[in-house]
């Protein structure tokens, strides 16, 4: 097993640390991996796809999990697949949709791992009707703090623990998922824009349970009667009698292009007001005003920013930051007065995102809960942002709301507990199964979760 | 652990009487910190100082700490760390002497040295192996523009500064990939105790500027923080000046 030493840090490139980097291909070499931990613990980490500090741990150990990347069975009558937790739900698109399977869930990239999704019980744009995705595993074996393996299925307090838990009830080394049988590789997709906020939110709350995929785009920066305009993109996978006679020759190509990366340094302050205000201004004119029935590729509709390798790169070396956060039905008020006050500070903010959930999973740090959830990206490196942000967490926390602990890098401590009601269950469910701390990580630290 | 903005939830000063390193502490509890070590002399200025903070609902220790004792710098600093991981160590101590009565007292002159220099060097080597065995961590080293280039006026003073300067600069490198951060704080002159009663430079600055610069730069990473930004240029400008000028400068 290779191990060396180097610098970590998550998608978003802030607060790196460094840490021994041990990349086991078998079950066995995990093990031996998590016995060998060392006094500062580890953490498994998939493809780094996590914005702030979940998959790093300063001074210890952490699991590089791409090594265990087989698929194990395939159930092509039944739909379910049984893989390592280091395959991505790239290779699981590459080798199930021309077999007529799609992944339950899928977030914005596809280069992520089933552990990672998982550990982080990630959600994507069909959330108000299937729920994340650790609701479409049914099984998963997870390697404990003592290198025993124990297999969980949907249900069990530590399978709950689990979905969600950021990696620190163990190390998932494999799962049985649930598939979603689709007739083509395309989707259907509806176009529309809506003028301000409030129109954008009735369009949405109106008219979402048609769609199994929805999803706003909305520009931040418009102000005054523009405050909130947006592109809503919703869709379906499109039935075989959709498609044009050429295309279904091939129905289930899965064939994605990828433009070449931006380069290493990019200096800072290239995504500015300016530039990201007329980003988006041309991206809201260049939406139609209504069209539906378009088709789309599967990584046109779910994955556009994986078309550019290394896109995080623009923000420069400063990094940036995500912050997603989720507000209740009923708090329309908070989800309101937050876009105004980043639209008021003028935060270039290009892929602000929102979205309405479903029913709360039941993953006890589980990040979705029936309600609005908007994410945006922000250059770390704006004057005052630390305590912009904090300011925006008040108003999260006192609406019932919280965020998603995937892509935090900076939530005040005192705050995690009271935006994640089974933060104490979950603490001492790892005291008792891993009194050692075994498994750590940055964010756990930092959080004290 | 440090937040994506690099400020610190854990903070061990250096010479924790020091106006600068307080007023950053006063700037980063605000913040993220929670806990301070005040290491320094014992007496009413340490302790005035961690009742400020404590005030303020940060939980403070303080320890005594020497910087001319190096025999003791690895019991008394490097046992900090084991209590539990510190985000940011500032090396915050030093003192200015007496240029001119020091030019006639070399041992009054080489307790300027130590203390600056071979006193850090001490302090600093423990905390660079404690953040280095952590993974994690910044160490914040509080030079001056006098060590850029000595001037007549405050060439001991200057001569130590720059040695630390020196030192503090291929730490970082020596560091660089390890997890850990070494940012180079270089101000002009400081409204302060310690320079009470000299007369003004130009550009000069305040303690609370100070700590707003090395929050920045926490939160940049930078390797070397000028205050006020200014001074980098002024002092790049002044680097190449012929001695023969210099020597005249009115500085």
């Amino acid at each position: 097993m290779s191990a060396e030493t180097v610098s970590v840090s998550g998608w978003g490139r802030t607060a790196p640390t460094s840490a021994r980097i041990v990349r086991p291909r078998t079950y066995e070499e995990a093990a031996e991996a998590v016995l060998g931990c060392g006094a500062r613990g580890g953490i498994a980490r998939g493809l780094g796809r996590a914005y702030g500090d979940a998959a790093q741990n300063a001074g210890g150990a952490v699991l590089d999990m791409t090594g265990l990347d087989r698929i194990r069975t395939i159930d092509a009558q039944s739909g379910t697949v049984v893989c390592d937790a280091g395959v991505s739900l790239h290779r699981l698109m590459e080798v199930l949709l021309p077999l007529g399977w799609f992944v339950p869930v899928t977030p914005g990239t596809r280069y992520v791992t089933v552990g990672g999704a998982i550990g982080a019980d990630i959600h994507g744009k069909n959330h108000h009707v299937s729920g994340s995705f650790a609701r479409h595993v049914t099984a998963l074996d997870l390697l404990s703090a003592d290198g025993a393996v124990r297999t969980l299925r949907r249900g069990e307090p530590l399978f709950d623990a689990t979905a969600g838990g950021m990696g620190l009830t163990g190390v998932v080394l494999r799962a049985s998922v649930q598939l979603l049988p689709v007739e083509t590789s395309l989707m259907s997709v509806d176009t529309e824009r809506a003028a301000d906020l409030d129109d954008l939110m009735s369009r949405l709350a109106e008219t979402d349970h048609r769609y199994r995929y929805s999803v706003a785009w909305i520009d931040l920066l418009a102000r005054g009667s523009a405050l909130g305009r947006s592109v809503l993109t919703r869709g379906e996978h499109a039935p075989l009698d959709a498609l044009p006679d050429r295309a279904r020759r091939d129905p289930l190509a899965f064939r994605p292009g990828t433009l070449p990366a931006p380069p290493a340094f990019v200096p800072e302050g290239l995504l500015g007001r300016t530039t990201v205000g007329l980003f988006n201004k041309l991206w809201y004119r260049k939406a139609p005003r209504s069209r539906s029935g378009e088709l789309q590729r599967i990584s046109t509709f779910f994955h556009p920013l994986d078309g550019v390798p290394h896109w995080n790169r623009i923000y420069g070396r400063g990094g940036f930051v995500q912050y997603q956060f989720v507000v209740g039905y009923g708090a329309e008020g908070t989800l309101h007065r937050i876009v105004r006050r980043i639209s008021e500070r003028r935060c270039p903010s290009f892929l602000a995102v929102l979205k309405r959930f479903g029913s709360a999973d039941p993953g006890w740090l589980s990040f979705p809960v029936p309600g609005w959830t908007l994410a945006l990206d922000i250059p770390a490196g704006l004057p005052g942002l630390g305590g912009f942000l904090d300011e925006l967490d008040e108003e999260v926390a006192a609406a019932g709301g919280r965020v998603y602990l995937a892509k935090d890098s900076r939530l005040r401590p005192e705050l995690v507990g009271e935006m994640y009601p089974d933060l104490g269950r979950f603490r001492a469910l790892r005291a008792e199964l891993d009194p050692r701390g075994v498994f750590t990580s940055d964010l756990a630290r930092r959080l004290a979760l | 652990m440090k937040d994506a903005f690099g400020t610190p939830q854990s903070l061990l000063v250096l010479g924790g009487s020091s106006e600068i390193a307080l007023a950053t502490a006063r700037r980063l509890v605000a913040r993220r910190t929670r806990t301070v070590h005040l290491a320094g002399r014992p007496g009413p200025a340490l302790e005035s100082a961690a009742a400020e903070l404590r005030d303020m609902g940060a939980e403070v220790h303080t320890h005594a700490f020497d910087a001319l004792d190096p025999d003791r710098h690895e019991e008394a600093v490097g046992k900090l760390f084991t209590e539990g991981d510190i985000d940011l160590a500032l090396l915050a101590f030093g003192i200015l002497g007496d240029q001119e009565r020091d030019e006639g007292d070399p041992l009054a002159a080489v307790r300027v040295a130590q203390t600056n220099y071979t006193g850090a060097v001490s302090a600093g080597l423990v905390c660079a192996a404690a953040l280095k065995r952590q993974g994690h961590g910044s160490l914040v080293v509080l030079s001056s523009v006098a060590g850029e280039r000595a001037r007549r006026a405050n060439f001991i003073y200057g001569s130590s500064k720059a040695g630390l300067d020196a030192f503090a600069q291929g730490l970082g490198d020596a560091l660089h990939g390890s997890g850990v951060h070494v940012m180079v704080v270089r101000p002009g002159f400081v409204r302060s105790r310690m320079t009470a009663g000299l007369r003004e430079a130009p550009l000069a600055t305040t303690p609370e500027a100070v700590a707003e610069a090395i929050e920045g730069g926490l939160r940049r990473r930078a390797d070397v923080v000028w205050v006020p930004g200014a001074l980098r240029w002024v002092m790049s400008g002044l680097r190449h000046v012929p001695r023969p000028v210099f020597r005249r400068l009115p500085l």
